[in-house]
């Protein structure tokens, strides 16, 4: 079961590798982490994405997250509305103009920008739930050549009222 | 304010802290610290052989009086050389302040001269640690650190302490704080209302209860509330390893320690339950057995303050996050309160059974006349001491038999590495006890194994003058890794054999110590009563034990709790 694990921390030296440390050391799995300083800079908010094979897992999870002194807030996402985005930027080969005209439509269907161009080469941003960049990134490897990729992993918020507050 | 160093505030945050005694080991990184503290009358410092003794040391000291141990190293080696002790802490809920070195903060990163990232090498086996970065972070971090090592499920917390934070020439304002709060770290202690009411009311409606008790207990200064609900409710008692002296262990109530070498009474009642009462205990492997066949019938009722030990390996149907002492506090007030109570009937139709577990002695063992036999040599030592020694040991054979055939009156009187399972433990131990107890008697029951894997600690015995008793049981082997061998290797005994066993008299004569060799089971009381009688010296009692004799009971692998071999020829039926 893929999870989304939402998590506020103290914004500290060495706080991250707790995290990371913890997740590599009971063996579990993180497919993606983003991490940033919050509006309050003395915290950072985490989103980790993993998969899990059971929900007693994930509640384990989340307990030796909380138990880390520097947690203040842990909470899962996917269970509830929520909203989840990934930044994609993708560096593609683009040999004619037709190529170009090609990449370029595509981009425009999916809501994507090209952000960089040199005469052979088009790198083109896409935001959007992981789901629609990978179709993205699928189909322009049939219609191009890609020559880098960079993803951003899942930066993901709840819906409504709910909150994640110090 | 007063002005002082980042030396000087280590030393005066410790003796603020209310710090008398500290283990250790000098080194370029904390030369400082420790001119620091030979101007110090307020703490008195003792100088290990090896950093791994200075943590055990500490961590004994701690779990002998619940204070916080305290430890300080130097960099690189010095501190490595304590990993294998914080861990030791760590599994087993320790708590302590570990103290080390750190290159200066501008040669960071530059693979310096004995540089080590301690902060990252102890990061898995710490509860937490600090940097500190300048002068002005160390009473600060000091704080927290014995904070956040006492409180909630205790633990080692490692202070990383660069030289330049240090240096003796920079003075700045000290003030040690007087309290500390962290917004991301607030353990919980007493139990939800709610859980409390519908935990009375499961225990008082069970007609099979078994009140199993750990560790957690002990460190939550909870033998009362155990001894009162247990009485009130004529409840069995079992204890984990870490719990032995949690309930005393000639208490009528009591049926003896649980797990791979529990008692045949203790484990067929846990199987046999409709209800467990774990109460800061954390269903490790070593008790459970095989977990898809454990206590099929039970209803699991689990105290642990640590919400990670809750429904980890054993699910709980009554979770109850708190201190062992507050809740079952609660518990009984409750019980006061409602005047619940059990069905006396029930509950004398479940000591019939447990009973006639019971009259199976499992512990009873064969003599022998050529041999003496290892529960031969506990029982005596109880007869001799009373059963009024501290108690610590190292790993293995030993370790057991003295868990089995030394029944321990009150907590933090057994000492022990339970969950690391640290070959080497045992004699530092009991240096650590000493200290904080000079006028009770000190035992550590150890291997030929395990006692030379920090025997150079009979050198800082001598240089201190800590007259602990040494107990071996020498068997040449590396005994419980060849009863392993002989069960279920084919009694191929790879490298289980010592044929180099020093002569531990001679030995413990170069230290100044006293040496007393036992071959005959005649010898063995004499010799134990003198060993007691020295006070004031160190005393190495090498006994000569059967090599061949295995501990028993033993849960069969991936069997029941109620599995069990109990003898070389007799196993339960499976």
């Amino acid at each position: 079961m893929r999870r989304i694990i939402s998590v506020l921390i103290e914004n500290e030296s060495g706080s991250l590798a707790r995290v990371v440390g913890l997740f590599a050391q009971r063996g579990y799995n993180i497919e993606s982490l983003t991490v940033s300083p919050t509006n309050d800079n003395t915290l950072s908010r985490m989103t980790i994405t993993t998969d899990v094979v059971d929900n007693a897992t994930l509640e384990q999870m989340m307990k030796q997250l909380h138990k880390l002194v520097d947690v203040l807030r842990v909470s899962e996402l996917t269970q509830t509305p929520h909203v989840e985005r990934e930044l994609l930027l993708l560096k593609v080969r683009t040999l004619g103009s037709e190529a170009r005209e090609e990449v370029k439509r595509t981009s425009d269907i999916y809501r994507g920008q090209i952000v960089d161009i040199t005469q052979n080469l088009y790198t083109i941003q896409l935001t959007g739930a992981g789901a629609k960049l990978d179709a993205f990134v699928a189909t322009m490897d049939e219609s191009s050549e890609i020559v880098e990729m960079v993803r951003s992993g899942v930066c993901g918020i709840a819906r409504g009222d709910k909150s994640l507050r110090a | 304010m007063e002005m002082l160093s980042g030396a000087e505030m280590v030393v005066r945050s410790l003796q603020d802290e209310g710090i008398e005694h500290i283990f250790g080991y000098p080194g370029g990184s904390v030369l400082d610290i420790y001119d620091a503290i030979f101007q110090s009358d307020e703490i008195e410092h003792f100088l290990v052989r090896h950093e791994q003794a200075a943590v055990h040391m500490a961590d004994a000291y701690s779990r002998s009086t619940g204070k916080v141990g305290c430890v300080l190293v130097t960099a690189g080696p010095g501190a490595t050389n304590c990993i294998t002790g914080i861990a030791t802490a760590y599994m087993d809920s320790i708590p302590l302040v570990v103290l080390s070195g750190q290159v200066p903060t501008f040669w960071i990163g530059d693979d310096a001269f004995q540089e080590t990232d301690m902060i990252g090498v102890s990061r898995p086996v710490v509860k937490h640690s600090f940097s500190c970065r300048t002068a002005e972070d160390i009473p600060k971090a000091i704080k927290k650190a014995f904070y956040i090592a006492s409180t909630g499920r205790p633990g080692p917390v490692v202070i990383d302490l660069p030289k330049d934070v240090q240096n003796p020439l920079n003075k700045f304002p000290y003030e040690y704080p007087e309290s500390v709060s962290l917004r991301s770290y607030n353990p919980t202690l007493s139990g939800h209302k709610g859980q409390i009411k519908r935990a009375v009311a499961a225990l008082v409606s069970a007609k099979k209860p078994v009140l199993y008790v750990g560790g957690g207990a002990i460190i939550a200064n909870a033998s009362k509330q155990v001894l009162q609900l247990a009485e009130k409710l004529n409840l069995p008692v079992t204890n984990t390893l870490m719990g032995l002296g949690a309930f005393p262990g000639e208490h009528e109530q009591f049926i003896g320690m649980l797990g791979m070498h529990g008692t045949y009474e203790a484990n067929r009642s846990m199987h046999n339950a409709d209800l467990i009462f774990a109460c800061g205990a954390r269903f490790d492997d070593r008790v459970t057995n095989n977990v898809d066949k454990f206590c099929p019938n039970a209803k699991i009722m689990h105290i642990d303050i640590d919400p990670t030990s809750i429904s980890k390996n054993i699910h709980a149907d009554l979770p109850i996050v708190g201190s062992v002492e507050v809740v079952l506090q609660q518990m009984l007030d409750l019980i006061d309160e409602t005047k619940a109570s059990n069905d006396s009937k029930d509950i004398a139709a479940w000591w019939d059974q447990i009973n006639e577990w019971r009259a199976k002695d499992c512990l009873a063992y064969q003599t022998s006349d050529t041999h003496i036999k290892p529960q031969q040599v506990i029982e005596c030592l109880y007869k001799v001491t009373k059963g009024d020694a501290i108690v610590t040991s190292d790993v293995g054979q030993h370790q057991m038999v003295a868990a089995q055939y030394y029944p321990f009156k009150e907590p933090r009187q057994w000492i022990n590495s339970g969950g690391a399972g640290t070959m080497g433990f045992g004699l530092p131990a009991a240096m650590g006890c000493k200290i904080a107890f000079p006028d009770r008697p000190v035992v550590c029951v150890t291997g030929d194994g395990s006692i030379q894997m920090n025997i150079q600690e009979l050198s800082t015995c001598m240089q201190y003058n800590i007259p602990v008793v040494i107990l071996l049981l020498n068997n040449r082997s590396l005994g419980m890794v060849k009863q392993w061998q002989k069960m279920f290797y084919g009694g191929r005994q790879s490298h289980s054999y010592m044929d180099s066993v020093p002569d531990f008299v001679k030995l413990s004569e170069a230290y100044n110590h006293i040496g007393i060799k036992v071959d005959t089971i005649d010898e063995l009381e004499p010799a134990l009563t003198r060993a007691f009688e020295l006070k004031d010296r160190v005393v190495f009692v090498d006994v000569a034990i059967d090599p061949e004799e295995h501990v028993y009971p033993m849960q069969v692998k991936f069997g029941s709790m109620e599995d069990m071999y109990l003898s070389k020829t007799e196993q339960t039926d499976a």
